[in-house]
């Protein structure tokens, strides 16, 4: 079996394990996987520059369409930037209408991830079931805001649209039936055998090492982190909204899928408690267009951890500069760790634990220009050509 | 020892239940009263001020002459993300969202609403 040790193998960017795409070469001892390399950049969009060509307006749809799933998230992130500068007081009813789909979000986000970690476990009851239950809550979203994904509710100031007397009568209705169907989860993650043997004990993640790769959200907490930024640096209403943080010393896959269904008790109580004290009064503050010079960075926590934004302004209507850091970036580095001595069927569910969201991860890959057959060495196209011919000469795979 | 099949009561349960999802064109769910569908736009009530235009973070909304001398706003549904921050910047509510959200069409320029 010599022959079989350390064989490398690229999974991705097109492969159909993975939901987006990005590269990951593995390097297998027989069915073991001994190192993981991941490679980002195909899916850059360049988002952070087109910000700097936007007005403060426009940008908030297109800061909301960095992500599908968390699109709230990263505009509270902006919004809160945008404030910070202004120096603007926002309305109580509007922080806590910008905590209900915070919240509403995360229920939409943890609900779609227990589906994806089914599917890739070949589990696809589970998938079947925890979308159908999704729907419920983006029917919310909808009956709020009038989308289902990008809802364009926030605005600098506040929010859009108001929260009437029967949608709230209708959220904490759908609250009751997912409560119930949350309860189920936690029985069914516990208790079935198809998730206790594909989950447990796979993609272990460290405390110590999950603190030192800087994890985030979910993927720390399953790992015993106590880290949760609406606890830690409370935004919108979390000051004045109790809620438990859900932390397992599991460590493994099954450590997250725990923590997320345990989370998903917690926004159904935080969204029962949002309802019930909502304050009357404005749902906005007139906010001018023009920002002043000044930086700002904020932090929100994700339904896939710690989302950090960062603007500088410049006095115009248009920002100078504007960073984003999704979760999945701080996430992505602790898959190589967590890939190291499982198995190679195991790698798709690893890497599906952390939630991965690449389309929001990104970045350009700056490559150093190196010496020839040293790593980083730039060919031509002539050279390319030349270096193709003489390859599969040497391999004998292809006729002169 | 756990035994598979945790699942299965619920899911024979489920054999016996009516599909979730409609048929389609047969059969229709009513959208939401707030939903952003396709817009609307009153002629009468445009000052020609332009903001929606400036605000549209997508290029769909232009200002261009259609009649008199002034222009007016015209939107392409093809470029549109229906955020609805025109209805929401324009000053004499001359924009407003509808419900209708069946917007398929064959050609590009189809869909436009003047």
């Amino acid at each position: 079996m010599i022959w079989l040790a350390n064989v490398k193998i690229p999974i991705g960017p097109q492969h159909p394990a993975l939901k987006e795409p990005e590269n990951f070469t593995i390097t297998l001892d027989g069915e073991k996987v001994v190192d993981a390399d991941i490679r980002i950049g195909y899916t850059h969009r360049g988002i952070e520059k087109l910000i700097e060509t936007r007005n403060y307006i426009q940008n908030l749809y297109l800061i909301e369409r960095i992500c599908g799933i968390c699109s709230f998230t990263h505009t509270q992130n902006y919004v809160q930037n945008v404030e910070t500068i202004l120096n603007i007081q926002i309305p109580r009813r509007a922080e806590y209408i910008r905590t209900l789909f915070l919240e509403l979000e995360r229920l939409h986000s943890h609900l779609l991830w227990m589906g994806v970690a089914g599917h890739e476990i070949g589990f696809d009851t589970l998938f079947m079931y925890t979308w159908q239950d999704r729907e419920l809550v983006q029917d919310i979203l909808e009956f709020i805001s009038g989308n289902r994904v990008n809802y364009a509710m926030n605005t600098i100031g506040g929010v859009r649209r108001d929260i009437s007397e029967d949608q709230k009568k209708k959220i904490l209705e759908t609250m009751i039936y997912l409560e119930k169907r949350a309860a189920y989860y936690k029985e069914v993650a516990v208790n079935e055998k198809t998730i206790l043997a594909r989950c447990q004990g796979v993609g272990i993640l460290k405390p110590e090492i999950a603190l030192k790769l800087s994890a985030v959200g979910p993927t720390a907490r399953a790992s015993g982190v106590d880290v949760d930024i609406r606890r830690d640096d409370p935004h919108a209403a979390y000051a004045d909204t109790p809620f438990q943080v859900i932390t397992t010393d599991t460590c493994d896959v099954f450590g997250r899928f725990v923590v997320r269904v345990l989370e998903l008790f917690e926004s159904i109580n935080i969204i029962r408690h949002l309802m019930n004290n909502l304050p009357t009064g404005e749902i906005k503050a007139k906010a001018p267009r023009k920002v002043p010079e000044g930086e700002a960075i904020s932090h929100t926590e994700a339904p896939r951890g710690e989302d950090i934004h960062y603007l500088r302004s410049n006095g115009t209507d248009k920002p100078e500069r504007y960073k984003v850091r999704t979760p999945t970036m701080a996430n992505l580095l602790s898959i190589s760790e967590m890939l190291k001595g499982t198995y190679l069927a195991d790698v798709p569910i690893i890497v599906a634990g952390i939630d991965p969201c690449m389309g929001c991860m990104d970045r350009v890959l700056v490559l150093k220009e190196g010496k020839e057959n040293q790593p980083g060495y730039l060919l031509d196209w002539e050279h390319l050509r030349r270096y193709g011919i003489q390859w599969y000469a040497e391999k004998g795979g292809r006729i002169q | 020892m756990k035994m598979p099949g945790k699942m299965l009561p619920k899911i024979f349960g489920f054999i016996f239940k009516k599909p979730v999802t409609v048929l389609y064109p047969k059969e229709r769910l009513t959208p939401p009263k707030g939903l952003r569908g396709k817009m609307k736009f009153h002629l009468e009530r445009c000052i020609h001020c332009g903001l929606c235009s400036h605000d549209c973070p997508s290029g769909a909304c232009t200002m261009q002459l259609i009649t008199g001398d002034k222009k007016q706003p015209v939107f392409d549904l093809d470029f549109c993300t229906f955020c609805a921050q025109c209805e929401e910047v324009c000053p004499k509510d001359a924009i407003e969202m509808t419900t209708e959200f069946e917007l398929a069409h064959y050609k590009r320029g189809e869909a436009i609403v003047k």
